[in-house]
């Protein structure tokens, strides 16, 4: 714990931003319900109401508040993305350190069941499966899992194939050593930085899969607030949006709002990705 | 003789996570044209750091803080990049200790032999092919018009080594810096590379600066040898005069390594073998590897297997832990035939036999402290847990003769060369083994820190009735600890028989061969040596 806190105070400067931005869309998220003015999918108020004192962001083409919206939308887009990617480093790394320690058979058959999901273009197949299984977050996270977890595998026993080649796994395996041991005391605390890397790119994919299926229309369902289909819903509104004031301008940038937000969110990851992909490579400066 | 490098009071700083520490701390360096320096040290001696300043180049992280440094009368440092570039490579050139590392895998050698000379616009291509295959001549590789269109990984460590000292030669340099270039060939190999090196600096008229920790290398190379310890100079004199009376206390302990000698024991008669290879054959894949070895240990006594690499020593440590199934053949340890594979061991025979490997660095896994690198074993084997497993670990430090208290939360990265080793050694001894597998455990380390580890297990050895299969290349460790030498070559038992005997004529024409490659500290010993094998090839002729 104290290695840890050595490391991070020892971040650089767009670490420290990329950890303050997560940090701060954390809170948004776990606080959701004390931030947000009014309630996630109530109308409010009229349609496409300007930016003012009582509706900061504005009002949605059915009334709702904007503001508040984004905010239940941090919540619904970015746990979900969050669990996605846990379940698919449990699925991937699990079953990708277990293929390189074990190899034989084991290895060539995940491996070559990999190679066929992964020849498949994953936007497709998420969209097969979830016309067949029907757009239940479950269905979604479930999918998303599967399809993001073959990249996880094949990183997991990339890494591990290279730390199995060491010695002192051989000097493990001389002792009598069971699998447990070996997967778990001697590789993967040697695995980590390049998976926790790993973890922050996998985090952005999920969540931009997330929010290219709500934006299709396949991935979380009205009126469940995510900011996928809140781009998708005011995109065209941008065509329309009348320039020549301020207020009237404000409603050309409501998709950009939401667009907003998934980008910041991706760039802060890539800042703390980079420090640790840095850390992992062992350099010095 | 003109004056071609002159350092003077030269100190560098290197920077890491602890603040700035001083590597090299005020030293003075003058070489003359056609004049060999030696430089000889322990690790972190600063010699590397030395030789790459004397082309004006730090490595990163490190930077001159004072002093100078006049090639030809130019200063280089801090000199700008521009006058760098037009120095480096071109009249000073660098040969580094792995050439299998600085060659790029992708190119053809002539290609990359071509590039220096070319980019300098120094000749046409035409041209600058032309005197590679004149020097790949004189370097005496084989076939030398067409081994320039291999790559690297298709030619031997030692061919390499060459073709990289032939491309180093390139631009005509005025100055050479070689950095350990034989420290990772065989002995047999060696005496090859350096006789080439010699040689072409000599034909050139070239000045060089040759960096080992190995004396008797230095003593056939260099005109003149500089110690160093610790970033600064111990001294200097001409290779006669300082072979024949080193004047400071240091460098008689350099020389005085080579003469280590275990302390003499009591013979009792002929005790059985612990460890006995039957007949053993393998094979990686079809490939064979070990033809009918067998090799017995008596109980007690330490038995050296060596050969060049490649002649399936460590193949046959492999095959005695289980790690690689042989073929054909047996192995008995204890009057009880050892399963092929070490998992079908019962836990009570594989904690009596223990491997020691030849990179600790390798060997020790970096994210494990080492209270528990070596609590493990303990933990493992003999079931110690809490207050008895603390007290053995702290047992088995001081035994290695590392202090318990400073070492026993460290990681692996915080050690030395032969600190990581003496941790390797206290492992195996944790398990309380009866033999213990040495692989090549001092090659990796200087010879101050393999003296101290070959000591070592002398010391435990006596101590503990262990007995040893040490496996090495290095002849001077053969013969300053085995009590039975075993030689192989290309997979098969060569000769084998009590240490006096083996190094008593008559020899196997292998063994005579290994013998008389290892480099003595007779300066004349490279040219007498050379001077003898040509008169036996034309003898042959």
């Amino acid at each position: 714990m104290n290695a840890l806190l050595k490391t991070l105070r020892t971040a650089p400067l767009s670490a420290r931003i990329g950890m303050a931005l997560i940090a701060a869309y954390a809170v948004v998220a776990l606080l959701a319900p004390l931030l947000a003015p009014y309630p996630e999918a109530a109308i409010v108020g009229a349609k496409y109401l300007p930016w003012s004192a009582e509706h900061w962001l504005g009002t949605d083409m059915l009334g709702r508040d904007v503001l508040s919206r984004m905010i239940y939308g941090a919540r619904n887009t970015v746990g979900i993305a969050l669990l996605t990617t846990l379940l698919a480093f449990a699925l991937g790394a699990g079953t990708g350190l277990l293929a390189a320690t074990l190899g034989g058979w084991f290895e060539t058959t995940s491996s070559r069941l990999v190679d066929v999901l992964m020849a498949v273009p994953s936007l497709i197949f998420a969209l097969l499966i979830l016309t067949i299984a029907g757009t239940s977050v479950v269905a979604l996270v479930l999918v998303i899992a599967v399809l993001d977890s073959t990249r996880v595998f094949r990183l997991s026993r990339a890494v591990a194939q290279g730390i199995l080649t060491m010695d002192y796994i051989e000097v493990a395996r001389m002792r009598g050593e069971g699998l447990g041991w070996i997967i778990r005391r001697e590789v993967l605390p040697n695995a980590s930085a390049p998976l926790i890397a790993e973890f922050g790119l996998r985090f952005c994919f999920v969540f931009l899969f997330i929010s290219a299926l709500s934006f299709l229309g396949l991935g979380l369902q009205p009126p469940t607030a995510d900011w996928g289909s809140m781009v998708r819903e005011s995109a065209k509104l941008i065509a329309f949006a009348n320039f020549s004031s301020w207020q009237a301008a404000t409603f050309g940038l409501a998709p950009l709002l939401p667009a907003g937000a998934i980008a910041l969110l991706t760039v802060a990851v890539n800042l703390v990705v980079d420090w640790v992909l840095h850390l992992s490579s062992g350099l010095k400066e | 003789m003109t004056r071609l490098l002159d350092i003077r009071g030269l100190r560098i700083e290197a920077q890491s996570r602890e603040g700035r520490t001083e590597i090299v701390k005020g030293v003075d360096l003058s070489l003359n044209r056609g004049e060999i320096l030696g430089l000889i040290g322990e690790s972190g001696a600063g010699k590397s750091t030395l030789g790459l300043a004397a082309m004006g180049h730090v490595k990163p992280g490190c930077r001159i803080t004072g002093g100078s440094i006049r090639f030809d009368g130019l200063e280089l440092a801090g000199a700008d990049a521009r006058l760098l570039r037009q120095v480096q490579g071109r009249r000073i050139a660098y040969v580094a200790q792995s050439s299998a590392a600085a060659f790029n895998p992708a190119w053809r050698l002539i290609a990359q032999y071509c590039e220096g000379p070319v980019q300098h616009r120094l000749m046409p291509r035409a041209q600058a092919e032309a005197e590679a295959v004149s020097l790949y001549r004189e370097m005496r590789l084989p076939d030398p018009e067409r081994i320039g269109a291999r790559y690297p990984h298709q030619v031997s460590g030692g061919q390499l080594q060459r073709a990289m000292t032939a491309m180093s030669m390139s631009c005509h340099p005025e100055l050479l810096i070689f950095d350990e270039p034989t420290t990772a060939l065989d002995v047999t190999t060696q005496i090859e590379v350096l006789a080439a090196i010699r040689e072409v600096v000599r034909r050139h008229d070239a000045a060089a600066i040759y960096i080992t920790h190995d004396l008797a290398v230095v003593a056939q190379m260099a005109d003149r040898i500089k110690v160093l310890l610790k970033g600064r100079e111990v001294e200097e004199a001409p290779t006669r005069e300082m072979l024949a009376a080193p004047r400071e206390d240091y460098t008689r302990s350099l020389w005085a390594v080579r003469n280590f000698q275990p302390a003499p024991r009591d013979e009792p008669a002929a005790p059985e073998p612990i460890l006995s290879i039957v007949g053993v054959s393998a094979s990686y894949g079809t490939h064979p590897v070990l033809r009918d070895v067998s090799i017995s240990v008596p109980r007690g006594r330490t038995v050296a297997v060596v050969g060049e690499s490649g002649s399936g020593k460590s193949t046959t440590a492999r095959v005695v832990m289980g790690l690689l199934p042989p073929t054909a053949g047996q192995v008995v340890f204890d009057g009880q035939v050892l399963d092929p594979l070490s998992r079908n061991r019962p836990r009570t025979l594989q904690r009596r036999l223990q491997m020691i490997h030849q990179m600790a660095d390798t060997a020790l896994n970096p994210r494990h402290r080492v209270r528990e690198i070596l609590g493990r074993p303990l933990e493992f084997f003999l079931g110690l847990r809490g207050r008895k497993k603390e007290d053995r670990i702290r047992d088995l430090l001081d035994q290695i003769e590392l202090e318990p208290d400073r070492f026993i939360d460290r990681l692996p990265g915080e050690l030395s060369g032969g600190q990581k080793q003496r941790l390797c050694i206290a492992r195996a001894l944790a398990a309380e083994p009866e033999l213990i597998i040495c692989d090549e455990v001092t090659s990796a380390l200087d010879q101050l820190v393999a003296e101290g580890i070959l000591r070592l297990l002398d010391r435990l050895q006596r101590e503990m009735g262990l007995s040893y299969l040490f496996i090495t290349h290095d002849l001077a460790t053969v013969r300053s600890i085995a009590d039975e030498v075993v030689v192989m070559q290309n997979g098969a038992v060569v000769e084998q028989g009590p240490k006096a005997q083996m190094f008593q004529p008559p020899h196997h024409p292998y063994t005579e061969k290994l013998l008389s490659s290892v480099p003595e500290m007779d300066p004349d010993w490279l040219t007498r040596l050379l001077g003898q094998r040509q008169m036996q090839e034309k003898g042959a002729a």
